[in-house]
């Protein structure tokens, strides 16, 4: 696949910084298509969706999550219980808290024993957050198995933790920062790559 | 939030109480769980310093700092060097020297946690002074009446009883007018403070008073009870407890001049047959019990903030 160009920035960088020039890694339609085929393959490998529960990581696991139902929705004709994870309380990083933003309640609509989690977020970087997700999972129950969903792999994992469902894994430097925009929270779906000015930002 | 300590609620802005509300609704959800136990505080330790009796608030503190994964270590002053004749600022170095992150204190003093909190470097929460404040019960207070109404802006208050010596009253009267609610005080007018011919005096902001109890609740969608101290019958401010209970009683007669869906609520301990009835204190307005639950997410959620601010802090430094 060639190198997908140089964009022009769009003045969308936060926070008020200088916008930095993004390159694009996935567009709206490959956004679709990653999940697609992520519903597919959740299905392949649970053969079916019976016991499943889907467990978006705040903030665009959440809405990730909420797609990936109504794609199992079509696919098996059931409606797979759905909930959503604020993991503030379990992180790790206590000094960075304070960029965390404000937390709020997590939605968990069943109890977890017994149940195949499937934990959805939007990066995988260095593992924390999902092994963050863990520790909240287990005080809900214990289910019987926990799956991890990503739309974007984009290595450099501090600790053994693997996803098994990827959307694109995306080879990178650490000091590049990978964003995923979706509709519900960015107005529209692309996920792009950009050189970071701030080393804790893209930490996911 | 910025801040290191919390002593009263009349140095707070309504974005931090907006930001407290957010946090204790997501501690209101941890409570629900079948583990009610979260990690941010591990390797903090909260020192409970209770000089003075308390049930409902200590408990709800140590509760809510285990809940966080914090050491608690309760101090009372019987059975601590405090009986030896102690100062309480020799107390509070000695803590600091034990390695307490959060200082919890209740003082008869007026005044006596922002001593401490001059001499502390860790943060101090003031679980109540005298008649000065009570900020933690007046926050569960404002999250009780915001997770029932949606909305606290443009409601109003009825505070009754006993005024002029409430640390709850003198807390809730800043949290509510903060937060947009119009408060109005009610009471024998010996136990509600002196507002001046302009009806605001220094040191609190506008309330209106009212001598009338029946006609206060009309338009009410809070109705706070307060405890009725024997010794105030002692001391020359009240006739008798039967001319309170015939006036000032918050009970199902009274009530059926109210809003249908007015809230009753008591900071406790009740005494019931005097400011309140129990028909009143159990009844289907009655949000008392709720009051004791949010109480714990609630300090639950100005633990978690002082301590995510102040690691903040030491790791910037």
């Amino acid at each position: 696949m060639p190198a997908a160009p140089i964009l022009p920035s769009v003045g969308r960088a936060e926070n008020g910084e200088v916008p930095l020039p993004e390159r694009l890694i996935l567009s709206a339609a490959d956004v679709q298509r990653a999940l697609a085929r992520i519903a597919h393959e959740i299905v392949e490998r649970n053969r079916g969706v019976e016991t499943l529960v889907l467990l978006g990581i705040r903030s665009r696991g959440a809405p990730l999550a909420q797609r990936l139902r109504a794609k199992l929705l079509d696919l098996e004709g059931v409606e797979v219980p759905l909930g959503e994870l604020d993991i503030t309380l379990y992180r790790d990083d206590l000094a960075d808290r304070r960029l965390a933003g404000q937390i709020g309640p997590s939605l968990v609509p069943v109890s977890l024993s017994g149940r195949r989690v499937i934990l959805v977020d939007d990066v995988v970087f260095t593992g924390r957050s999902v092994r963050a997700a863990l520790d909240a999972i287990m005080d809900y129950g214990r289910p019987s198995s926990v799956q991890l969903a990503v739309l974007i792999d984009r290595g450099h994992r501090e600790l053994p933790i693997r996803p098994d469902y990827v959307g694109k894994n995306v080879p990178t430097a650490r000091d590049e920062d990978v964003r995923v925009r979706l509709a519900e929270t960015d107005g529209a779906d692309e996920v792009v790559i950009s050189r970071s000015n701030d080393a804790i930002g893209g930490a996911t | 939030m910025n801040r290191k300590d919390i002593l009263d609620l009349d140095d707070f802005a309504a974005d931090e109480i907006e930001q407290v509300i957010a946090t204790a609704e997501a501690m209101r959800e941890v409570l629900s769980r079948p583990i009610r136990r979260v990690p941010p505080l591990r390797g903090k330790t909260v020192v409970n310093l209770f000089y003075e009796a308390s049930t409902r608030t200590r408990i709800s503190f140590e509760l809510a700092a285990k809940n966080l994964s914090a050491d608690v270590v309760n101090v009372s002053a019987s059975g601590s060097s405090v009986e030896k004749g102690e100062s309480l600022i020799d107390t509070i170095k000695t803590v600091q020297a034990l390695g307490a992150d959060i200082v919890v204190i209740r003082h008869s003093m007026s005044g006596a946690p922002y001593l401490v909190a001059q001499h502390l470097r860790g943060s101090v929460i003031n679980a109540g002074d005298g008649w000065h404040a009570h900020p933690t019960q007046a926050l569960l207070d404002l999250f009780t009446v915001r997770q029932r109404f949606g909305r606290l802006h443009g409601l109003n208050a009825v505070i009754v009883g006993d005024i002029l010596h409430s640390r709850v009253a003198r807390s809730n009267i800043w949290g509510l007018t903060k937060m947009g609610v119009r408060v109005t005080l009610c009471g024998p007018p010996t136990l509600l403070p002196d507002l001046g011919s302009n009806g605001h005096r220094a040191g609190l902001p506008p309330v209106e008073i009212s001598y009338d109890l029946d006609q206060a609740v009309r338009k009410a969608d809070i109705i706070m009870a307060l405890r009725i101290q024997k010794e105030r019958q002692e001391g020359g401010l009240l006739p008798s407890l039967r001319e309170y209970v015939k006036l000032y009683q918050v009970n199902e007669e009274r009530l059926t001049r109210a809003r249908p869906d007015a809230l009753i609520m008591h900071p406790g301990p009740m005494n019931e047959g005097i400011e309140i009835s129990p028909e009143a204190a159990r009844g289907v307005r009655s949000v008392i019990e709720e009051q004791v639950t949010n109480g714990v997410a609630v300090r639950m959620a100005l633990l978690y903030l002082l301590a995510a601010e102040r690691s903040y802090v030491r790791v910037a430094s």
